[in-house]
C-alpha cells in the first residue's frame, strides 16, 4: 500500500495573542510556535498504522516555505518513509483552490493507493483542499473520517455526521480520505526516530516543476482574494471578574449563590 | 430571472435547520439584488418537505429518486451539475455541514465555480461575491472577495443566520424534475447510519455543567475538575480534544459532533471557544468562563469572565464553593 499524505506546516495560535500586520491582510508571523497542522498529525499517524500493517510506502508533501521542512522531518521521524516539500515566492496567497492545483500537479505523477489528508487546516480552515484535489484526481473521497477499515480493493469508512452519529460509506481504492481528530492517537517520536530522520533528504520542487503557471497559483491562481482581517464584534461581552484568586473565587460563589446555583 | 439556489439539507426524514437559515439569508440578497430564490430538495418520499421550503423560496426544485434515500456525495455532484449548467443560479449555498463539506469542493471544482467555504456572512454587490469568514479558530474574521465569475458557491456555517420566514409569505411554487440518476454509484455507497452508544451520563439533562478543555493540559490534572464539580453539583462535560485524548467518553462531548446542552451554569474551562464548541453550548442561562487569554473568543459568548490560569482558580473556587453550602 502506498501512502501518500498531505500535511501543512500551521501556527499555533490557541494560546497565541493575535496581531493583524500592517497591511490588513495577515497575522503577525513572528513568536509564533509553527507545528504540523492538528488534523494532519492524526492523518499521518493512520498511514503509518497501516504501513505497519500491510507493507508499502508513507510519502509526506507540502505546500510552504523552508520552515516547513521541521513538519516534514516530524512526519519522517514518526514513520514517512520519504517527503517532498513544494515551495515558491509565487504560491504565496494561494487559496484551497490554489494549493489543490499545486498538490494535484506532483501527485498526479506519483503512485499511489490512498492519499490522506486532514479535514482541515487550523489556520486556514477551508476543509476543501482534499475534496478539490479528489476531483482533480478523479478518484473518490470521504472527509470527516472517525475510522478507515482497508478490505480488498476497497476501504470501510465511518463518517462523522453532527450530534455523535455517524455514516458508514464503503469506497473504492484508490481513494481521499480526509480524517478527523481522534481517528487515532498520534505516536511520540523516538529520539532514534529524530536522529534517523535528520539524515534522510527533503525533495524540493518550486513552480518550474509543478507544470503550473504563475496565472495559475496565489492570489491569480485562487477563487478567494483576503480584502481585509479584523478582531471578530463580540457577541455579548463577559464581564471581567477581576482580583486575586481569592477575591475571584468569592466573587464568583457569590454569584452562584444569589442565582440559586449552589 | 437571475436565481439564488439553496440546497435542502436533510437526514432521516428531517430538514435541518441550515436549510431555514440558508434560506432566510438567501431571500435577503434575492431582495437587494433583484433575484429569485430557488430552494432544491433531492431525496425519496420528500414531497411533503417540500412543502416546509415554499414558505421561504419562490421556488422548490423536487427531485425523487430511490437513490437518493441517503445522502450520497457522487449522486448529489452529478444531479446538482445538472440542475446547475442548467438554471445558471449566480449563487449556490449549501451548508457547511458534514454533508455540504463532503460534496461543495468538490462540486465547485467539477464546475469551475469560484467557492467559499465556512461563510459567516455573504453580500452579493454589482455581480461581485463578497464573504465574511473566520481564520485561527474563530480569532479573526475575514473580508474576502471570490474572482469574478458568473456563478458562486458558498457552504454557510450553521447558526450564522437565523432563520425567519419572510413576510409577506412568498408562497412558492414546487417543480417536480425527472431524476438524471441511471447507474448505481460507481464508487461510493451508503452502508448504514451507527448510533453512538448510549452513554453512562445525559449531560443535556444536566442543570449544572463544569467543562474542560485542552487548557487542562494533562489527564493527571482531571482530579482537580472533579471536585470543583462535586462541589457545585455539577456534571463534566468537555470540548472536543479531550475526548479525542480518550480522557473523557465522548458522551461528554459538547458541541456540533457532540451534544447540544442548555444547563441554568455552564462553567468552561480552558475551552478557547472554537465555534463548533460555542453551537452546543451558548443557550446556556448563565455562563462563566476561566481562561488565561484575554483575546480567547470564549469570553465573547459568556456572562463572567476570568482571565487567569485555571489551575490558581479552580481549587480555590472549590473551596469558596465549599465555605459558602456549608
Ligand atoms: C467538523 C468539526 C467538528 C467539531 N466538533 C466539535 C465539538 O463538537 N466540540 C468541540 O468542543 N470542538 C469541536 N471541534 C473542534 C473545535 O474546532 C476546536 O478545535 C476545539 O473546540 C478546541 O478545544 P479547546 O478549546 O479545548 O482547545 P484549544 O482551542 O486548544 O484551547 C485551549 C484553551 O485553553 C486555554 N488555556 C491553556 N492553559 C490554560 C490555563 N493554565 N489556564 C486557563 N486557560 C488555559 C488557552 O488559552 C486556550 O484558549 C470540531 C471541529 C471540527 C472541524
Ligand atoms: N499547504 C498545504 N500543503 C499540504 N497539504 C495541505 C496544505 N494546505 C492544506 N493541505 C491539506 O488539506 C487539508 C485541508 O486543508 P484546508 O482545506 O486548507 O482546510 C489539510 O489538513 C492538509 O492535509
Amino acid at each position: 500500500m502506498n501512502i501518500i499524505v498531505c500535511v501543512k506546516h500551521v501556527p499555533e495560535t490557541a494560546e497565541a495573542e493575535l496581531k493583524i500586520d500592517a497591511s490588513g491582510k495577515g497575522i503577525e508571523k513572528t513568536g509564533l510556535v509553527y507545528d504540523i497542522n492538528e488534523w494532519d498529525d492524526y492523518a499521518l499517524e493512520e498511514a503509518v498504522r497501516i504501513k505497519e500493517k500491510v507493507g508499502g510506502t508513507v510519502t509526506a508533501i507540502t505546500v510552504g516555505p523552508s520552515d516547513a521542512d521541521s513538519t516534514l522531518r516530524k512526519c519522517l521521524a514518526r514513520g514517512a518513509d520519504s517527503a517532498i516539500r513544494l515551495t515558491d515566492p509565487k504560491f504565496e496567497g494561494s487559496d484551497a483552490y490554489a494549493i489543490a492545483k499545486i498538490l494535484h500537479s506532483v501527485i498526479k505523477n506519483m503512485q499511489y493507493d490512498l492519499i490522506l489528508t486532514g479535514l482541515q487546516a487550523g489556520d486556514d480552515g477551508y476543509a476543501a483542499v482534499s475534496q478539490i484535489l479528489a476531483e482533480m484526481l478523479g478518484i473518490p473521497h470521504a472527509t470527516m473520517v472517525k475510522k478507515l477499515e482497508l478490505d480488498n480493493g476497497s476501504a470501510k469508512v465511518n463518517r462523522e455526521l453532527e450530534g455523535g452519529l455517524e455514516e458508514v460509506l464503503e469506497i473504492k481504492l484508490p481513494a481521499l480520505f480526509a480524517v478527523s481528530t481522534g481517528i487515532n492517537e498520534p505516536r511520540y517520536v523516538s529520539i532514534m526516530g529524530i536522529r534517523k530522520a535528520m539524515q534522510k533528504e527533503i525533495k524540493v520542487l518550486g513552480l518550474a516543476d509543478t507544470g503550473l503557471t504563475e496565472a495559475d497559483v496565489g492570489e491569480q491562481g485562487s477563487w478567494l482574494k483576503i480584502e481585509k482581517l479584523y478582531v471578530p464584534p463580540v457577541e455579548k461581552q463577559a464581564e471581567l471578574i477581576k482580583g486575586s484568586p481569592e477575591e475571584v473565587a468569592e466573587k464568583i460563589a457569590e454569584i452562584l449563590k444569589a442565582r440559586g446555583l449552589i | 430571472m437571475v436565481e439564488i439556489f439553496v440546497l435542502t439539507e436533510h437526514r432521516q426524514g428531517q430538514i435541518r435547520d441550515i436549510t431555514f437559515e440558508m434560506l432566510t439569508k438567501a431571500h435577503e440578497i434575492a431582495g437587494n439584488t433583484n433575484a429569485e430564490t430557488t430552494a432544491l430538495i433531492l431525496g425519496k418520499d420528500v414531497k411533503d418537505k417540500a412543502a416546509a421550503l415554499t414558505e421561504y423560496a419562490q421556488k422548490v426544485i423536487l427531485i425523487e429518486d430511490q437513490k437518493l434515500e441517503n445522502f450520497n456525495s457522487e449522486f448529489y455532484q452529478k444531479v446538482l451539475t445538472q440542475l446547475i449548467k442548467e438554471h445558471k443560479p449566480i449563487l449556490t449555498m449549501i451548508g457547511h455541514t458534514s454533508y455540504g463539506i463532503e460534496l461543495t469542493p468538490r462540486l465547485a471544482a467539477a464546475l469551475n465555480t469560484p467557492l467559499a467555504t465556512d461563510c459567516i456572512d455573504v453580500n452579493l454587490e454589482n455581480k461581485t461575491l463578497h464573504v465574511t469568514r473566520q481564520m485561527y479558530g474563530g480569532k479573526v474574521n475575514v473580508n474576502a472577495v471570490l474572482t469574478q465569475a458568473e456563478s458562486y458557491m458558498v457552504t454557510i456555517r450553521q447558526a450564522a443566520f437565523t432563520a425567519q420566514k419572510p413576510q409577506p409569505p412568498v408562497n412558492g411554487q414546487i417543480i417536480e424534475k425527472p431524476s438524471p440518476l441511471t447507474e448505481e454509484p460507481a464508487t461510493k455507497r451508503f452502508v448504514q447510519y451507527v448510533l453512538p452508544p448510549p452513554g453512562g451520563i445525559d449531560i443535556t439533562a444536566a442543570e449544572k455543567l463544569v467543562s474542560i478543555g485542552r487548557g487542562i493540559k494533562d489527564q493527571a490534572n482531571m482530579p482537580i475538575i472533579e471536585e470543583l464539580a462535586n462541589a457545585i453539583g455539577a456534571a463534566i462535560g468537555c470540548s472536543r480534544p479531550i475526548v479525542d485524548k480518550g480522557w473523557l467518553p465522548n458522551d461528554r462531548q459538547v458541541g456540533s459532533s457532540g451534544k447540544t446542552v442548555k444547563p441554568k451554569l455552564y462553567i468552561a474551562i480552558g475551552i478557547s471557544g472554537a465555534f463548533q464548541h460555542v453551537l452546543g453550548m451558548k443557550n446556556s442561562d448563565l455562563i462563566i468562563a476561566i481562561n488565561k487569554d484575554p483575546n480567547a473568543p470564549i469570553f465573547n459568548f459568556s456572562d463572567y469572565g476570568i482571565v487567569d490560569d485555571l489551575f490558581k482558580i479552580v481549587p480555590v473556587l472549590k473551596d469558596k464553593i465549599s465555605e459558602l453550602k456549608s
